[in-house]
Formats: C-alpha cells, structure tokens, sequence
C-alpha cells in the first residue's frame, strides 16, 4: 500500500535534492530548476497531506505556490539575461564583486 | 499697611531692565545716568515712607508674602520680605548710600566706554542688596547674596580688558563662592537639625522662635553657625577670606565705595544680627568671631601702614573695620556692631568718594600735561587742600571719624565696640587690648594718607602741579551729604555713661533695635558690665590712643618727612613683609591655587585626554576590530549565503523539535 508515509518521504528526498542543487550546482539556470524542484516537493506535501486530512486548504494553498514558483521564474529568468549580457557568463562563482 | 515693600526692591531691577537691555541706543549718559539714579532713589523714598511707618508703629515686626516659591515635601519657601528695625535701617543705608553714589558717578563715569553698563549694573546691585536685607527666609537673603557677589564680579571686572581688572573680579567671586559653600553648608545642617525636631523651616522670624528647640551650645548649633560665619568671612573679607578685597580695588571707585565700603561687605555682619539668636546660643562661635574679628582688625591695619596706593589703604581700612564689627558681634554687642556697620558706611564711603574726587583731579592733571604717572600713588601728591577745598574738608571730617576723635560718629560706634569687648560677658580684655591696639594703628595710617596728600609740599610732577581741579558739584554734594553723616550720625547712639552728662540724650539706635536684639541678649545675659566710671575711663584710653596715632603720623609725614625713609631702611625685612601684605596671597597660591590648577591639569591631560577619550576611542576601535574579522563572512558567493540560510534553517528545526 502507498501510504502517506511514502508521499512525505519522497516529498523530503526531492526538497534534499533540490537543496543540494541549489548548494553545489554552478550554472544558474540549473540552481534556477533545484529551486523549482524544492517547491514541486512542498507542493507534493502539501497535496498528501490535504488528501490525507481530508481538508481542501492544502490544495488551495499549492495554487499559490504554482503562481508564485511562475511568476519568480520569469523574474528569474530575465535575471539571467540580464547578468549574461554584463559578463558573457552565467556561472553562480563570477557573481561575486559584493565580497569583502 | 506694609504690602507693597517688594516695591523697593523693584525699582533697581527696572532701572536695570533698562539701562541693561536700551543703554546702547540711549546713548545720552544725563539720561542714563538720571534712570539709574532716578531708580534707586524711589527705592529710597519707598524706604523712608516705610521706616517712618515703622516709628510709629508698636508692633515692629511685619512679614509680607509675595509669592509661594518652592514646595518639596517638609520644605515650603516663600518670596516673602521681612521688615524690623534691623532691617528698616538696612534699606535706609543701602538705598540712600546707593543714591549718593549714583549720582556721583554720573560726573566720575563722564567719558567711559560702558557707561550705559555701569549703571545698570550699579542698579542690580542695589536690587540684589536690597533682597539680601529684605528677605525674610535665608534663601531670599541667599538670593540677593549671590546676587551681590555676581555684580561685585561685574562691577570690578568693569574694565575687562586690564588683565589685572577681570584677574581680580574673578578673584573676588571664587572667594566668595568659598564662603557661600560655608552659608550653604550651615543652611542646610540648620534646616535638617530643626526639622528633627519637627519645625521644618528657614523663615527668620520662625527660626528665632524656634532656635530654643536645639541644644544650647550643643555640636549642631556650633557647626551651624561656624558655616555660617565662613561665609560670612567670604563675602565680608575677614580671615582667611578677605584677600579679593584689596584686589577689588581694579574696579571703579563708585564701585568701591558703594560695594566695598558700605554694603556688601556688611552683609556677613547683617546676617549674623539677622540670627543672634541663633548664634547667641553657640558660645564658642561667638569667642571665634570676636577673635577672628579681633585679628582681623589687626593684621589689616598693619598692612594698611605701608602701602602707597591711596585706594590700597581705604580697602584694608574696610577689612580692618569689618573685623572691628564682626569682634562686636561675637562679643554680643550686636547694637554696637549695627552702629558701627552705619558709621562706616558714611565715613568710608565719603572717604572713597573723596578719594575719588582726588584721583578725579590728579588723572585730569596728568592728562593735561600727558604725563604717565600714577594718580593713585600717595607719593605723587601733597599739598592738595588748597586746590581742593572742599574734597578736603569732607575727607578730614571722615578721618577723624575713623579716628575715633570725639564727637564724630566713629568715635560713638568705635568705643562702643571697643567697650563691650572689654566689659561684656562673652568678652575679653585681650580682645580689646587687640582692638585698642589696632585703633592706634587705624588713626595713623589714616592721617598718613591725609598728610602725604592734603598737606607738605606738592609732589606732583612740575608739569601738572597747577592743573589739579576740584571736582564738580555733582561729585562733591556726595561728598559733603556724606561728611556731614560722618560728622553728626552717632549721635544716634550716644551711650549712656555720655547722655547722662549731657541731660539725659537717649541712646536711640539701641531703643530702636531692642526688638531685634533684646530679648537674645536677655535670655543669655548678655551685656556690657561695668561701672560709668570704668567706661568713662576706657573712653578717655580711646581719645588718648586716637590722638596718639595722629600725633605720631603728624611727626612722621609733617615735621619730620625724613622719618618714614629712615624707619624704612632701619627695618626693611619687616617693611618688606608689611608691603607685600604678609605674603599671604602667595601663600594661598602656593597651598590652594596652584594646587588646584595642577589637579585640572591632571584631569585634562590623564583624565579626560587618555581614560574618557580611550573609552570612547575604544569602543569605536572594537566596533572596527570585530568589523574587520566579521567582513570574511561576505564572500559574494551566493553559494555560501545559500548554504548558511541552509544551516540556519536546520538549526531552528532541531531546537523546535528538541524542545
């Protein structure tokens, strides 16, 4: 049987990995789709445990998060173009000149 | 009846008002001058139109309040005024001597840059003076007090651009702020003292009526009244404090005269009258003011012998005849004290005046012949009764009064004193052997500074010998109001031992003052006793000491000029000694002053310079030392900011669920 157990634990092995992208992955597009990844998984909690409560809020709440996770990714994605056209790069460790 | 007396301090305050705030625009000084003298001379007439109410009235104790002024728990303080024959005659001298002496200034000022600011100064002080003496708490006195002593400090320092001049009003003023530390200090022990014993006041009246409640010659009433005799030493310059008295001699003689002869300086001795009952109880203190007062007089005379500066000698001449009534008041003879205050007043404010006058005609002298001499010097002078009459006659007729020559009024106030030291029962015959002594010494060194300017041969540059003037009208009506004050006021107080010889003449100043006075001196059996024929004899001492002193100062400046320089080089440790006043101001430089300058220097430099700039210094350097380590964590690396958001997440999760 698929228990709620197995959708938590997926949700939690999908958010890690999205946070071990976000953490380690040098191309920004590619941190970009971690950070798309890490919403799918509280998305995915949040469908589980709605059906499981019985309560329709979690469904509510994931339309939210889908508007929000588009609407940062245009941002985000413009972002992008914007950083390539000053340095012909989009790698995350050329975006450093606020250091110490 | 008597509701409107803050009028009388009032009209000094106007007149300051303006002179102070419109004097520059004015410009015109017969008007500036006629403000100020039109100010203080509606004060006078105020006074006088209560005085003569006060005569006829048989109650003679009357407090008016004006206003509340401080509520603090146990503390009510008022604005309120006290009028009784102490005070009555108070007002009469400060208000009529301040009017003389505005009005002389006006002709002595002539020319000056301040003009405008003379006056209102003058003006202030005479508000500030006439509080002191109003006041019917001791912080109305205390008010008016400071007052004095801040315009003793504006007055002197009036030419502020001689170092010498703002040096000695800034003299003047911390030493008295010595001295109202003491007034403080007592104020206070004697404010807590009665409040344990449930009267919480400083009301005068409420505190003579009060003062029984405290232990008759206990520690708290000798504490209380000694602080309040050191600050009386302050503001009436006796030992230890009389050193910004001859200092004080910078400022204009009108200054000198009206503050430093006649009434500042007698508010110590007024104060103590204003609390004999106070100070009756503390025996002790008494036999200390009689002997401070006593010493006082002595040593200041001694100075006065050797000086050359004409207004040099009429200042230790105060200091001398302060102590003179300061040993009255710690004797007891607190009548004779009051009559001596008044004495002084006239003779020595006609004897600055007068030398004013002199000084007036010697600057007008050499200015004409545009010579650089000094017009205070004694040796510059000689000979000047005959270009200045009136100056004269005025000036002799307050120098026998200082003399003690009889009938003048000194010699009435004087022996007075001199008397009750002797005969009263908190006397000595030492204090008045002290007081004898230093009569002698007073006599001579008076008429040494009538010989050497009034008499012999003209000192005078030849160029300025024949261009001394004698002084307006303006300056000798003063004058001549004055010496005839000097001549006939103590028949106020003719003793008895006297009046009885001359159909009974009543002693009217000790009839006036008995309700201020009498029932101290009843309840601890203080008076003069001694038969008229002992008092006859100590009178006939006095006449015989006075005339003495002028016959040896006759010798010695008349006859015989040559003597002074041989006594010099016969002595000269010792005239050097007296010339430089017993070097007692280099004394208190060494042990006070420099001391003191060498603490501000250490608490800049050490102090403020190293420990509160280093912590403040310091905490900034902290601020830069912890930045300069914590600035490694902004690497710019979003990585490392995503990872530290990581941590920071799981360690909030962890204490969430530990918890």
């Amino acid at each position: 049987m698929i228990t709620l157990t197995h959708y938590m634990v997926l949700s939690a092995l999908l958010f890690t990995l999205g946070t071990i992208g976000v953490l380690t992955r040098k191309n920004a597009i590619v941190v970009f789709m971690c950070v798309e990844l890490m919403l799918n998984a509280v998305n995915l909690t949040f469908i589980a445990l709605s059906s499981h409560l019985g309560n329709m809020d979690g469904q509510i709440f994931v339309f939210f998060i889908m508007t929000v996770a588009a609407a940062e990714a245009a941002v985000g994605l413009a972002l992008m173009i914007a950083f390539f056209r000053n340095r012909e790069s989009i790698d995350v460790e050329d975006f450093s000149l606020l250091k110490w | 009846m008597y509701d409107n007396l803050w009028l009388i301090p009032l009209f000094p305050f106007v007149g300051f008002l303006i002179n102070g705030l419109l004097g520059k625009k004015i410009r015109n000084e017969k008007i500036i001058g006629a403000i100020a003298t039109l100010a203080i001379f509606s004060s006078f007439v105020v006074s006088c139109h209560y005085f003569m109410q006060l005569l006829d009235d048989p109650q003679k104790i009357h407090q008016v309040v004006v206003a509340k002024w401080i509520t603090a728990g146990p503390l009510h303080v008022n604005w309120e005024f006290l009028l009784d024959p102490l005070s009555g005659l108070m007002i009469l001298n400060v208000s009529g001597l301040a009017t003389l002496i505005t009005l002389y200034s006006i002709g002595y000022m002539h020319g000056e840059e301040g003009y405008a600011r003379f006056f209102s100064y003058m003006n202030l002080f005479a508000f500030a003076m006439l509080m002191l003496v109003l006041g019917g708490n001791a912080l109305v006195l205390f008010v008016g007090w400071e007052g004095v002593g801040l315009c003793s400090y504006l007055l002197i320092g009036y030419y502020y651009e001689k170092k010498s001049a703002s040096d000695a009003g800034k003299k003047a003023f911390v030493v008295n702020r010595v001295g109202d530390f003491g007034f403080l200090l007592g104020l206070f022990t004697l404010f807590w003292s009665l409040g344990q014993k449930g009267v919480w006041t400083i009301n005068f009246v409420e505190i003579a009526e009060n003062v029984h409640l405290l232990e008759n010659g206990g520690l708290v009433v000798t504490v209380v009244t000694l602080c309040f005799f050191l600050g009386a030493t302050g503001k009436s310059a006796q030992i230890p404090l009389y050193t910004w008295l001859p200092d004080a001699m910078e400022g204009p003689t009108p200054v000198s005269a009206l503050i430093h002869a006649a009434t500042m300086v007698t508010a110590g001795v007024y104060m103590i009258a204003r609390m004999n009952g106070l100070f009756a109880m503390a025996p002790d203190t008494m036999m200390t003011i009689a002997i401070v007062g006593a010493a006082t007089a002595l040593f200041a005379a001694t100075i006065g012998l050797a000086q050359n500066d004409i207004k040099r000698v009429l200042a230790y001449s105060t200091v001398s005849q302060l102590g003179y009534m300061f040993l009255a008041m710690g004797v007891g003879a607190f009548t004779a004290g009051i009559f001596h205050l008044l004495t002084h007043a006239f003779f020595k404010a006609c004897l600055f005046l007068g030398s004013g006058s002199v000084i007036h005609g010697m600057h007008h002298a050499f200015h004409h012949a545009h010579l650089n001499d000094d017009p205070q010097d004694m040796r510059n002078m000689g000979g000047l009764r005959k270009k200045m009459p009136i100056t004269f006659i005025t000036f002799l007729c307050s120098t026998l009064a200082i003399s003690g020559i009889p009938f003048f009024s000194g010699f009435f106030s004087k022996d007075e004193i001199l008397w009750w030291s002797f005969a009263s029962t908190r006397g000595h015959w030492i204090l008045w052997a002290v007081g004898a002594f230093a009569a002698l010494l007073t006599a001579f060194y008076m008429f040494r500074l009538v010989f050497m300017t009034f008499f012999g041969e003209q000192k005078t540059a030849a160029a300025a010998k024949d261009h001394i003037p004698e002084s307006p009208f303006v300056i000798t009506f003063p004058l001549m109001v004055l010496a005839t004050l000097a001549t006939f006021g103590g028949l106020l107080g003719v003793p008895h031992a006297l009046g009885k010889l001359f159909g009974h003449m009543p002693n009217i100043l000790e009839e006036f003052l008995a309700p201020v006075f009498e029932h101290t001196q009843h309840l601890h059996e203080i008076h003069a006793h001694g038969s008229a024929s002992t008092e006859y004899m100590f009178m006939s001492i006095s006449v015989a000491i006075a005339v003495v002193g002028i016959g040896i100062a006759w010798v010695m400046y008349c006859k015989n000029p040559e003597l002074p320089g041989r006594f010099v080089a016969a002595f000269p440790k010792l005239h050097r000694a007296v010339f430089n006043k017993w070097y007692i101001d280099e004394f208190y430089d060494a042990m006070v002053v420099n001391p003191t300058k060498k603490l501000g220097t250490v608490l800049w430099q050490i102090f403020d310079a190293r420990f509160v700039d280093g912590l403040v210094n310091g905490v900034a350097k902290v601020v830069r030392g912890s930045g300069r380590v914590l600035r490694y964590t902004q690497t710019g690396y979003t990585h490392n900011y995503a990872l530290s958001m990581a941590v920071g997440v799981v360690v909030i999760i962890a204490i969430c669920v530990i918890n």
